[in-house]
Parts: C-alpha cells; sequence; structure tokens
C-alpha cells in the first residue's frame, strides 16, 4: 500500500517534470527547426523559463468573466488535469526491482484491461475541454469545445479500431502482457505497421495537437475553448496537454516499440535490477522521441482544415482500420491455424 | 468495501435525483454522466473491470458527449423550455403518486434476494465475458449487430443529401442561364 502510494507519488512528480520541460523543450524544437535560438535569458540555456513561466501562472489575475458559469467554468480545466494525470497508472514505465527480500513492480497497478482504462480516461478527458468552452459564454470558446467533441469522439473509433489487430496478435488487453508478447515476439511496429500509423494519426487527433488543433485554432477562434481562461486555470488546459502528449507518447511506446524492452539485453546475464532500470531508461528515451515527433510535426505540418479532419478520421482511417482487422485475423489464422 | 458501496450507491442515487430535478439541461446531463461514473464504480466492485471500462467508454465517453453536444448546439436554458400546462401537471403528479403507492404496496414487508449461484469473481473478466459471448450467446450478440448495421444504414439514408433539379437562373431580359461567373458577381 505505502509502497504503490510513494510509487504515484514519485510518477506524479514526474509527469510534471516531464510536462513542464516539454513546454521548454518545445520552444527549443521550434526555435531550432526555424533557425532561431529559443529560450536562453532564465538560467543556463534558458533551462529556468518552465519554472518561470509557472510563477508567472500563479502570479497573474485569475479573471471570471462575468457571463460565465462559474461551477463548469471551474470544473472545466480541473477535469482535463485530472484525466490527464490518471492515464499514467496502468503504464508500465519498467519491470520488477528487487531490493533485499522485496519486489517493486515499476507500474501503478496492472488491470486486466489496461489499454481499454486508457482508452476510457482519455473519452473523459473531453468534458474538460466542452465544460470549460460552454460554461465561458463566448462564441469563440463554444465552436473550440464543438470541434474538440466531435473531433475526439470521431477519432476514439479509428483508435480503438486500430489496436484490435495488435489485441488478437497478444491475445491481451493488459499493457504489461503487450510489453512481455513484443519482448518474446518482436516489436509491434513490425507486427501492425499500419494499425501503428492509424494509431499515431489518431493520438495527434486526440491531444488536439498540430496539424489536427482545430479547437485552439488561433487564426479562427481567437484562443478557442481557453479563450476566456487566465491565469492558472489557463495553465492547467495547457499543462494538461503536454501531459497528454507524454502520455500518448508513453502508450506508443508501449504498445508498438516494445516498453522497457530492450533488444538483445536479456541474453548479456546482467544482475536483474540493472536490467530494469536500463529498461526504464530505455522506456524513457523512446517516449521522449515520441515527444520530439510531436513537436516535429508540429512545426513542420500545417493545419488541417476541419471538413478534412472529418473525412480523413470517417472515410480513411476507420476503413483502413476494419481492413487492418481482417487483414491480421487472416494472416494470424494462415500462420497459426485455430 | 461495504462503506465504499453505500457511498457510491448513494452518489448514484443522489445524482440520478439531480438528473430529473435540475433546471438547467447542462447541469441534468453532467448529473447523469456522474451517475453513469458511479455505475461504472459498481461494475468494479463486482470484480467486473471489463463492463467497467465499456460502459464509461460507451456511455460517459460518447453518448453523453452527443448529448452535450447537443444540449451545446440549441443552447437550451430554462426561459426556452415549455410550460406544461395544469392538466399535466395534475396527471403527472397523480400518476407518479400511484407508481409510488404500488411499489410501497410491494415492498411494505421487504424484500429478500436470493442468489442463484455463489457470487464467482471471475465472471466479469474478459476471458469469461468474451467465452460466453462467443459461444452460449453467439446467436444473440450476432443478431444484435445486425440491429446496429441497420441503423447505420438509416443514419447514412437520412443524412444523405436528395439530389434535386432546380430551375436555372435566368438573365431578366435575355432570357439565357447565367454562367457561375455572372452568378459569382449576382452574390
Amino acid at each position: 500500500m505505502m509502497i504503490t502510494a510513494t510509487f504515484l507519488l514519485v510518477l506524479f512528480v514526474v509527469t510534471l517534470t516531464v510536462a513542464a520541460y516539454s513546454t521548454y523543450g518545445e520552444r527549443k524544437v521550434a526555435a531550432f527547426l526555424q533557425d532561431r535560438i529559443g529560450p536562453n535569458r532564465a538560467g543556463p540555456f534558458g533551462l529556468l523559463q518552465p519554472l518561470a513561466d509557472g510563477a508567472k501562472m500563479f502570479m497573474k489575475e485569475d479573471f471570471v468573466p462575468a457571463t460565465a458559469n462559474r461551477k463548469l467554468f471551474f470544473m472545466g480545466p480541473a477535469i482535463a488535469m485530472i484525466t490527464a494525470l490518471l492515464t499514467g497508472v496502468v503504464i508500465p514505465w519498467g519491470g520488477t526491482l528487487t531490493i533485499g527480500e522485496h519486489t517493486f513492480d515499476l507500474q501503478g497497478t496492472d488491470p486486466e484491461i489496461g489499454i481499454l482504462y486508457v482508452f476510457a480516461m482519455v473519452s473523459i478527458g473531453v468534458y474538460g475541454i466542452m465544460l470549460g468552452g460552454w460554461a465561458s459564454n463566448n462564441k469563440f470558446a463554444l465552436l473550440g469545445a464543438i470541434r474538440a467533441a466531435s473531433q475526439m469522439v470521431s477519432y476514439e473509433l479509428a483508435m480503438g479500431l486500430s489496436i484490435v489487430g495488435l489485441v488478437m496478435m497478444t491475445g491481451t488487453l493488459s499493457l504489461s502482457g503487450i510489453v512481455e508478447y513484443q519482448a518474446a515476439h518482436g516489436w509491434g511496429i513490425i507486427q501492425q505497421p499500419l494499425g501503428f500509423l492509424i494509431f499515431i494519426v489518431c493520438a495527434f487527433a486526440e491531444c488536439n495537437r498540430a496539424p489536427f488543433d482545430m479547437p485552439e485554432c488561433e487564426t479562427e477562434l481567437v484562443g478557442g475553448y481557453h479563450t476566456e481562461f487566465s491565469s492558472m486555470k489557463l495553465g492547467f488546459y495547457l499543462f494538461a496537454e503536454y501531459i497528454n502528449m507524454f502520455m500518448s507518447s508513453a502508450v506508443i511506446a508501449t504498445l508498438y516499440f516494445g516498453g522497457y524492452h530492450v533488444p538483445g539485453l536479456a541474453s548479456l546475464g546482467l544482475d536483474p535490477n540493472l536490467v530494469t532500470i536500463i529498461g526504464v531508461a530505455a522506456m524513457f528515451a523512446k517516449t521522449f522521441f515520441f515527444i520530439f515527433f510531436f513537436m516535429w510535426v508540429r512545426w513542420s505540418i500545417p493545419r488541417f482544415r476541419f471538413d478534412q479532419l472529418m473525412n480523413l478520421g470517417w472515410k480513411r482511417l476507420i476503413p483502413l482500420a476494419i481492413l487492418n482487422i481482417v487483414v491480421t485475423g487472416g494472416l494470424y489464422y494462415i500462420i497459426n491455424g485455430f | 468495501m461495504l462503506y465504499l458501496f453505500y457511498l457510491i450507491a448513494a452518489i448514484s442515487v443522489i445524482s440520478a435525483l439531480t438528473v430529473v430535478s435540475a433546471k438547467n439541461p447542462v447541469n441534468s446531463v453532467i448529473a447523469l454522466i456522474l451517475c453513469f461514473l458511479s455505475i461504472a464504480g459498481h461494475y468494479v466492485l463486482l470484480n467486473a473491470q471489463f463492463l467497467a471500462m465499456v460502459h464509461i467508454i460507451v456511455y460517459t465517453g460518447a453518448i453523453m458527449v452527443l448529448f452535450l453536444f447537443v444540449i451545446m448546439l440549441l443552447n437550451l436554458n430554462r426561459a426556452a423550455e415549455p410550460m406544461k400546462t395544469l392538466g399535466t401537471r395534475v396527471a403527472a403528479v397523480l400518476s407518479g403518486g400511484l407508481f409510488f403507492l404500488t411499489l410501497l404496496a410491494a415492498l411494505r414487508n421487504g424484500i429478500s434476494v436470493t442468489a442463484a449461484n455463489a457470487f464467482d469473481p471471475g465472471v466479469g473478466l474478459v476471458h469469461s465475458v468474451g467465452m460466453s459471448l462467443f459461444s452460449e450467446f453467439l446467436l444473440p450478440f450476432e443478431i444484435s449487430s445486425v440491429l446496429f448495421l441497420s441503423a447505420m444504414v438509416g443514419v447514412v439514408m437520412l443524412a444523405k443529401k436528395e439530389k434535386t433539379w432546380t430551375p436555372p437562373v435566368r438573365n431578366a431580359f435575355t432570357e439565357k442561364p447565367l454562367t457561375e461567373h455572372e452568378l459569382d458577381a449576382e452574390g
């Protein structure tokens, strides 16, 4: 009990730190891609920039519009933040550590429906944006909220279908089970390349990241769903987006890139604890690569139009995902028999 | 565990009552979301994790989002709600009261339900749900999928725009149909 609580606390702090430094990373990556220097004033290489930004967010006036629905205006950012943080509980960050007689699992909990839990949290997360946007009583915020809702509901379908192939092969919904399968049979990206492609496109849409950031499209909607939010409420929305990005990177790494598995490490005969620590480092390296990938795409590809987004989701990705299921099933039958 | 059950049950009942008593439709929807989440909590207490998660994904994550979506788009509020006539109100109170009386009479002596089988904690896990769906209940399962397919086809039919012929816009003097360029110029 105490161990799990401690682990979750550590996970909470690590998540917030990663999210904070993702904001710094985003600006540095943008600067790099646009041939600029980026933030370099606060501390060496601008490393204290996230702290300065955080302090600024807390110090600003917390303004609530007179016509807003105050309760929901408060609840919106809270829901966005809570659901973003809850996802990390089921992700296996590493194997097991053995200290003395005790063994510690580097995973908050391992329910047998781990991946469905992730989807459930993602599907609740949309309420944060919807309620916040509606409660602002501003047409731009409402349009942003409606865009977010229709986008997330549409892409949830393709996302759910895209992993069915992987689940058929691994025979489990548990995230640690999927990692163990990949350690034994090769990574998911090799076995499910099409599923991976669909999943990552949907992950971009679910995180409201460019090129699918229509809910906060500033050229059309001022600030989108968070137009009326200021101070730390705005901070929570922005922060929740970075946490979502971190979590979806971790889920992509877990499902398709072997999670904490490092090929060939098991045959070296190292100490199990050392293997676990290398595994955790590998997991974070893979996750950070995908966070970088999210930023890379954001600063390279222009924003879609909303009808293009809907066409892509419903007319391209869902049929492709169903094709992936059929092909996977057929190949599985040919190779393994019943 | 028992206290947890009472807590979740209380949340379910209170949120369900809020759904019908709330004046603002958005508050009503939020109460319904809370009610669905607490029902998922009941599933978890019964060790039916699969059902709990599917319940959250389908009801909370998809259906309620669409409810909220429609209410936001229509911008319903208290002023727009039609007032019921006196006759309707009296009839509603009478029928509700009679239903309550019937319930009270039925439950006056208390009810005791004995479980047919001992509770099996494994019954709600993915494996057993899948096994019973694809062996014992295969036919109903497949038939329900036909139901969903027909619903989908129906929606596509309704959403499809019918092609209707509209007479071309003609120039008032020459009676010739306007070109696209001229149409643009007219606005």
